[in-house]
């Protein structure tokens, strides 16, 4: 078991399955022995904006925030939060980035255009691992799963692969949508 | 057992383990999950109250009555329930009674960054701050033995992150504890003013024992001592940011009972140490104290007085240190605001509105703020819960005198309306204004996560109960002109706002369609008649002229090529845009 904090930032849009992925890998945690701190946000945020939660896991942890520089991992659910949050990530960090675009008001309503390039800008910055669990979720026959394809190639970056994250999957979705998260687990799994 | 909660739930089992048998609560964020949580524990009888003054009130009233009770909300609301929370000070408990201000800073979701230790100073109530959800919860259980041993009632105060953080926590079991007997006690719960000047001489002489029981006897305030060279006093979430920068290279104070301040306990502390800073969130409460004192020592000197605080903060001022970042090009961050839901129901009131170049709309607390956001536009003020009426009635008496020709809206949500709309509306007709006062009901309170209010028919603890009639109110108030609308339906909408318009007595609009994200009951599906109908863009007729655009759905995208397009797994048939459209090019799809 480690003993310094490790830090992960979930980012991505209201809606993407962000908390119940949190919950997830913050419950395993907790079972295997760690501290653990957690933060969400809540309130006027969640309503179709930018939504993080940050996890914190380690021997002890005080803050349950995480400072600019110190993510271990960044995994972004959609491509222009990644750029929103980048600064969070370590400069030798690990980003997980879905490979998916979430139009946002000012580029709906004409104001603004969704930025291009975005993928390409953030691999030369940084250690970059493209996933597309949007696309991947879909084929699977459920876009909700994007958050559960993302899961394997996010705990496999934090060395955790001993962890048994089918049961925590299974402790923490409705029994009706267990088999269909299963699967998807199993297709991040193929594809880490 | 070891399991993770959030402040707020772990807020919720201590007061189950203290033996609390009545919670009162209105939500609000960053609180509104103390008492979602507590209506879990059977043992505790929990309810939504239609505002912060009546929750505090029926509290009081369960404390005397015996119960040890507990009533919980943000920041803001305790400005609403102030009054009765002041003179309870005064008063004293019979059972353990401890109030729970959620405070905000960074204003994640507030109208503003508030600090409300200031009021267990201002009206001398003792102020217990946890740092994490282990201490929410223990700290809770001593709450409630200090306001029985001391006879006071408990100011206890969490913070956003505090709320809305997870961390471990060990769980014990319930204790009962019997409720204290009831006896009519005029001289101490009569609050007349022959009582309260004693009361108030009562309650310096208890303060003065709580100072000292905060100095020398309470575990709540603790030394940390790992060196002489820096010493630093703290309380609630920035004693957490304090350690993840300092660790075990300096000493701690921390604070977890900080009102009454503890005297001694600081001075002894001080002279400990050769270097003292004060890490504290907002205002500088135990500094401004401290200095008092005469002691010396680093606080806002260094440390911001506004927004949230974090552990950047302190690293960069205290120990001139900031982390390596990544930056990118900023010109490919675009803003990602929040926006009124697809199929929200505020949408077409807002969006008829907004094409109203003559009038002043003013707004209240809730989701339907959004409508002040682009592309609507349409709110010219946002100030508390029940202003959205209110202020309308003072700009329609100004414009009345100065002679300006304005159409004025006051905007209210269901909720808010029962929170402080109806003395609002009161005061319209009373004093005669030709306000068109527009009350939102979406038939939950929508902001907070989906509350059951008095118009809902339904009880915190699920219960049915009397559903009450938003009409029949603002009939009995005496508004003659009342027109409930499907918001949905824009010529209705517009019909009424172009009748109302002209009137020169007061008039009421009520939206009424059910928040697009509630889960309805089937009831609701029936009366309602919910249809799962979807909107797709017909590309042969779309001139790309934006106009969809306008009502502001984030389910509506354009692209110069084909024009505006629908994502139909996020629409959710409600056919404003379609309504919207000169050219008929919105159709219901699969047809």
């Amino acid at each position: 078991m480690i003993k310094e904090t490790k830090n992960v930032l979930l980012v991505g849009v209201g809606g993407q399955g962000i908390i119940l992925t949190s919950k997830i890998i913050s419950t395993a945690l907790l079972n295997a022995g760690y501290d653990v701190k957690m933060s969400e946000v809540h309130g006027m945020a969640q309503r179709g904006g930018s939504v993080t939660t940050q996890i914190r896991y380690g021997e002890q942890v005080y803050s349950p925030i995480i400072g600019k520089g110190q993510a271990d991992v960044l995994i972004s659910f959609e491509k222009m939060e990644a750029m929103r949050w980048i600064e969070y990530l370590k400069p030798d960090g690990l980003l997980v980035i879905n490979d998916h675009e979430i139009q946002s008001a000012p580029i709906l309503s004409g104001k603004a255009e969704y930025p291009e390039g975005i993928i390409e800008e953030l691999k030369t910055k940084v250690k970059t691992l493209i996933i597309p669990a949007t696309k991947i979720a879909i084929e699977l026959g459920n876009i909700k799963t994007q958050n559960i394809v993302l899961l394997a190639p996010l705990t496999k970056a934090l060395g955790l692969e001993n962890i048994d994250w089918e049961e925590s999957i299974k402790n923490n979705v409705k029994e009706k949508f267990i088999d269909m998260n299963l699967k998807a687990y199993k297709k991040g799994l193929e594809i880490s | 057992m070891k399991v993770l909660m959030t402040g707020n739930e772990a807020t919720a089992r201590g007061a189950y383990e203290a033996g609390v048998t009545f919670a009162s609560a209105y939500p609000g964020t960053p609180s509104t999950e103390i008492l979602e949580n507590l209506a879990n524990y059977k043992e505790v009888y929990s309810e939504w109250t239609p505002n912060e003054k009546v929750a505090i009130e029926v509290g009081v009233g369960a404390s005397i009555a015996g119960a040890r009770s507990l009533s919980a909300m943000k920041h803001v609301g305790l400005n609403v329930a102030a009054d009765p929370m002041f003179t309870y000070a005064y008063l004293g408990v019979n059972g353990g009674y401890v109030i729970v201000t959620a405070d905000d800073p960074g204003l994640h979701s507030s109208q503003n960054e508030q600090d409300n230790r200031y009021y267990a100073r201002h009206a001398k109530m003792p102020l217990i701050e946890p740092s994490n959800s282990q201490e929410a919860k223990d700290f809770l259980k001593e709450a409630y033995k200090i306001s029985e041993r001391f006879d006071v009632p408990v100011l206890f105060r969490l913070t956003t992150r505090i709320c809305h953080s997870k961390s471990v926590v060990e769980l014990e079991e319930r204790k009962e504890v019997e409720k204290k007997p009831y006896k009519r006690n005029i001289s101490k719960f009569v609050a007349t003013p022959a009582a309260c000047r004693k009361h108030h001489v009562e309650l310096e002489e208890k303060l003065k024992k709580l100072e000292d029981f905060s100095s020398n006897d309470t575990w709540l305030n603790r030394e940390e001592i790992n060196n002489s060279e820096i010493g630093i006093i703290t309380s609630g979430i920035s004693y957490e940011y304090a350690k993840e920068i300092f660790g075990n290279e300096a000493s701690y104070l921390k604070l977890g009972m900080s009102f009454p301040i503890p005297k001694e306990k600081i001075k002894n502390f001080s002279s400990k140490v050769k270097k003292l800073y004060v890490i504290e969130e907002n205002e500088p409460f135990l500094e401004t104290e401290i200095k008092a004192m005469g002691i010396n020592v680093i606080g806002k000197e260094k440390i911001p007085l506004t927004g949230e605080l974090n552990p950047d903060i302190i690293a960069e001022k205290l120990l001139g240190k900031e982390n390596k970042k990544i930056s990118v090009n900023p010109e490919m961050i675009v803003p990602r605001p929040p926006t009124l839901c697809s199929g929200c129901p505020h949408r077409g009131l807002f969006f008829e509105l907004s094409k109203r170049k003559n009038a002043v709309i003013t707004g209240d607390i809730g989701c339907y703020t959004l409508g002040s956001a682009d592309p609507l536009n349409a709110m010219d003020t946002v100030i508390c819960m029940g202003a959205g009426i209110s202020a309308a009635h003072g700009f329609s008496k100004v414009f009345e005198k100065s002679g300006e020709e304005k159409e004025i809206f006051g905007i209210v949500g269901d909720s808010t309306f029962f929170h402080s709309g109806i003395t609002s509306l009161i005061d319209i007709v009373y004093n005669k204004s030709k306000v068109i006062s527009i009350i939102l009901d979406n038939r939950v309170t929508g902001m907070t996560g989906h509350q059951e209010n008095p118009g809902t028919g339904y009880t915190l603890m699920g219960e049915k109960t009397e559903e009450i009639d938003i009409e029949a109110i603002v009939k009995a108030v005496g508004i003659k002109h009342v027109k409930t609308v499907d918001p949905n339906k824009l010529d209705e909408v517009r019909s009424a706002i172009n009748e109302f318009t002209v009137l020169e007595e007061p008039s009421v609009i009520i939206t009424k369609w059910p928040c697009a994200l509630k889960k309805l009951r089937e009831e609701e599906k029936q009366k309602y008649k919910i249809k799962t109908v979807r909107y797709q863009v017909n590309h042969e007729k779309c001139k790309k002229c934006k106009m969809c655009l306008k009502v502001g759905c984030p389910s509506i995208s354009f692209d110069k090529n084909v024009g505006s397009i629908i994502d139909i797994n996020t629409c959710v048939g409600c056919s404003v845009c379609a309504q919207v459209c000169p050219f008929d090019a919105i159709e219901k799809a699969g047809v």
